[in-house]
């Protein structure tokens, strides 16, 4: 009985190393994620969601608020708090229309706003040009670009850009739902959720956000309820969507749903 | 001291004063120190040289409206030159030799002679005023001619046989009968590279390569004088006898080939070549000093980030332009509208980062707050319901208020800005606004409501 309980351990780990090469291998093929680095979300259940156990760096993501928000909070926070989190802390480049966004928002998601550089572009296709140029220098951490839709070539091109000079790009879709192909390498929507009151507290308690896994390379689509990161947690190098709630595949969701 | 001229000799003026103290004349440093404020006067006019030992020349064609007038002008280049403890005198007059013997012998420190008045002013003026030489001024006076008006009625050619040429041509060009140009002195020197094509060239790939030749050959001079280029502007001169121009700006000093030809490649296409480029000259407009570069061991110039962005920043200003690039700088001030100011992208930042955790603040926040239909049934309470943007939003929870009141001392008076009560409330669905109610609660008046910004 042990005999056999031991030798399903040996293939279990065989199986476990086998896995984790030809990771390494399809990493090594897809070109990225490897010697530019990953960024842990420090959330076991995200990481592990994950088949480079973080957020790649030197890729292009895209993220998209969910709903018909005009006000596009929380995936801004969202990604406020991964750029909080980049090492080495290089400056942020930010191309936006509309000059909307609030350092000091932005600093309480624990963003050193010294290191942000905004750029704000007339049109869209300026915004891609700008993103390009960004993530073609090496003095950034990060290039962020706000548009309404990202089209295959135009992601493509990011992506390369991205790869080539170790920068990540992120690209913040103002409207959601137009969910195009694109050659970015994950996909995020970010969704509010009401908040978890405190306890013999009044008022609005912590803030919690439904984070979806929309598209990854490599990976299955997931969602998470999660807390919304601040900047309590930002001593950590990791990006603060702690005590995922309740985690499911997004397939088993909607299924619940339907 | 008293009794103490030009003139005079030594021994004379110190048995005046004996404390005196004598200096030798450097006549040198003198030309050199008359040469420096020659080229500080040309922000006067353009067109300026020193002339003898003690005097400067401006032409001021075209020049004189941009300090009001005339007089305004020499009033304005006498008070600038006693500012420096020099003591001048100036004059204007419609010819040069006019105006060399008004200011030095019109009596004023700053006079205008009105066109075409010259004859009238310089007749009651010694005839040394005539910028002749000594023995010449001297045989005049022999012959009883005085003053210069004696000189105009006497026929020009027995003047010249009693007195030389020299009477008469001084007396010509002062009266603006013999015409006397005026050099002027080089303006600085700017550092360009021209381009002289064999064949005229029309096709963007010739331009291209061009101009790779001309930036090189500039970049290497500016490399030996130690400087970097602020500006540089490409003129392009066609067969047509009409000019192409470009120019580039950069954020910091640059001599690097390649950062300023990817700063012209953005604008290489708005060169019409038209039938042909003949010539091509690269100007640097703006130079400034920019030390060499420490190889590394590899023999390439070390990479440094800042440098990096600079050169990130040249490239998206140049086409974007400048503006449209800032850095947001946290400042305290109470007030959402004026808590971010923006500075230069490169500006060193000053300001710590840190924002005080107890003001929470919105992530995005409207430029101007915008008006809403708000229910808010209990005085100073958060509203139960309100409508944005066609859309109601029901609050299930609130945090406030939070009263910012405006900064009395930037507005005083009666149209200083309200005081605001802020709320954070959150709606059904979990999305969370910041919302404000106009000034105090009254009774007698519907509050308005603005919605200001959205948390993540």
């Amino acid at each position: 009985m042990e005999q056999i309980e031991n030798m399903n351990k040996a293939a279990e780990t065989a199986r476990q190393a086998r896995l984790a090469d030809l990771r390494c291998y399809l990493a090594e093929a897809e070109g990225f994620g490897q010697e530019a680095g990953v960024l842990p979300f420090a959330a076991p259940a995200i990481d592990g969601a994950l088949p480079w156990r973080g957020l790649p760096l030197a890729a292009l993501h895209e993220i998209e608020n969910a709903g018909a928000t005009d006000g596009n909070g929380a995936a801004s926070l969202f990604l406020a708090g991964i750029l909080a989190r980049l090492v080495p802390a290089r400056p942020v480049l930010w191309c936006l229309q509309r000059p909307d966004l609030h350092a000091p928002g932005l600093a309480l998601a624990g963003l050193d706003v010294r290191r942000l550089v905004l750029l704000r572009a007339p049109n869209e296709r300026e915004i891609l040009w700008a993103m390009e140029e960004g993530l073609r220098s090496r003095a950034l951490a990060a290039v962020v670009g706000e548009v309404d839709s990202l089209s295959m070539p135009a992601s493509r091109r990011l992506q390369l850009a991205a790869e080539s000079a170790g920068v990540t790009g992120f690209v913040l879709h103002r409207n959601a739902g137009q969910a195009t192909v694109s050659a970015a390498v994950t996909r995020w929507r970010i969704a509010v959720l009401p908040s978890a009151a405190v306890a013999g507290e009044p008022g609005i308690g912590r803030p919690r956000w439904r984070v979806e896994l929309l598209r990854c390379r490599g990976g299955m689509p997931m969602a998470w309820d999660v807390e919304a990161c601040d900047a309590q947690i930002r001593t950590t190098r990791h990006v603060a969507v702690s005590a995922a709630l309740a985690d499911r595949p997004a397939l088993l969701r909607i299924r619940a749903a339907g | 001291m008293e009794g103490i001229a030009p003139g005079m000799g030594v021994a004379d003026a110190r048995a005046l004063d004996p404390s005196l103290l004598v200096e030798e004349a450097d006549f040198i440093a003198d030309a050199a120190a008359l040469a420096k404020l020659a080229q500080w006067c040309d922000r006067f006019s353009p067109w300026v040289t020193s002339c003898g030992a003690d005097g400067i020349l401006l032409d001021v064609t075209g020049c004189a409206h941009l300090f009001g007038d005339e007089a305004g002008l020499t009033r304005r280049a006498v008070a600038r030159l006693a500012r420096q403890g020099i003591d001048a005198r100036a004059a204007i007059a419609d010819t040069l030799g006019a105006a060399w013997a008004i200011s030095r012998f019109g009596g004023a420190a700053a006079l205008t002679v009105p066109r075409g008045s010259v004859a009238q002013a310089l007749a009651a003026l010694p005839v040394a005023a005539l910028r002749l030489e000594s023995e010449i001024v001297a045989l005049l006076e022999r012959l009883g001619l005085q003053r210069i008006g004696e000189l105009y009625s006497l026929p020009r050619a027995a003047l010249a046989a009693r007195c030389g040429d020299s009477v008469a041509l001084r007396l010509d060009q002062a009266l603006g009968l013999a015409a006397e140009p005026l050099s002027p002195l080089p303006p600085k020197p700017l550092l360009w590279s021209h381009r002289s094509c064999s064949e005229p060239i029309v096709t963007a790939e010739a331009i291209a390569a061009a101009l790779r030749e001309l930036l090189q050959h500039l970049t290497r001079c500016l490399g030996e004088d130690g400087l970097g280029v602020r500006r540089l502007s490409l003129a392009a001169y066609r067969i047509d006898s009409r000019v192409e121009r470009i120019a580039i700006g950069t954020a910091f000093p640059s001599r690097d080939t390649r950062h300023l030809w990817r700063l012209f490649e953005e604008k290489l296409e708005r060169i019409d070549p038209g039938l042909g480029i003949e010539d091509l000259v690269l100007t640097a407009e703006s130079v400034e000093k920019l030390a060499a570069a420490q190889l590394g061991l590899d023999g390439e110039v070390a990479r440094s980030d800042s440098a990096d962005l600079a050169a990130l920043v040249d490239r998206l200003a140049n086409r974007l332009g400048m503006r449209a690039l800032a850095r947001p700088v946290l400042r305290e001030s109470h007030i959402p509208e004026r808590a971010v100011r923006f500075v230069a992208p490169l500006a060193e930042p000053q300001t710590p980062a840190r924002w005080n955790a107890a003001q929470l603040r919105p992530i995005r926040l409207l430029p101007r707050p915008e008006p809403i239909e708000a229910m808010a049934p209990i005085p100073d309470d958060p509203p139960r319901l309100f409508r944005w943007r066609q859309r109601a939003h029901r609050v299930r929870h609130a945090d406030g208020p939070e009263r910012i009141a405006p900064e009395w001392w930037r507005q005083p008076g009666p149209s200083a800005p309200e005081s605001r009560d802020y709320y954070r409330v959150e709606d059904e669905e979990g999305q969370r606004f910041w919302l404000y109610r106009a000034g105090f609660y009254h009774t007698d008046s519907t509050p308005r409501w603005f919605l200001h910004g959205f948390f993540g």
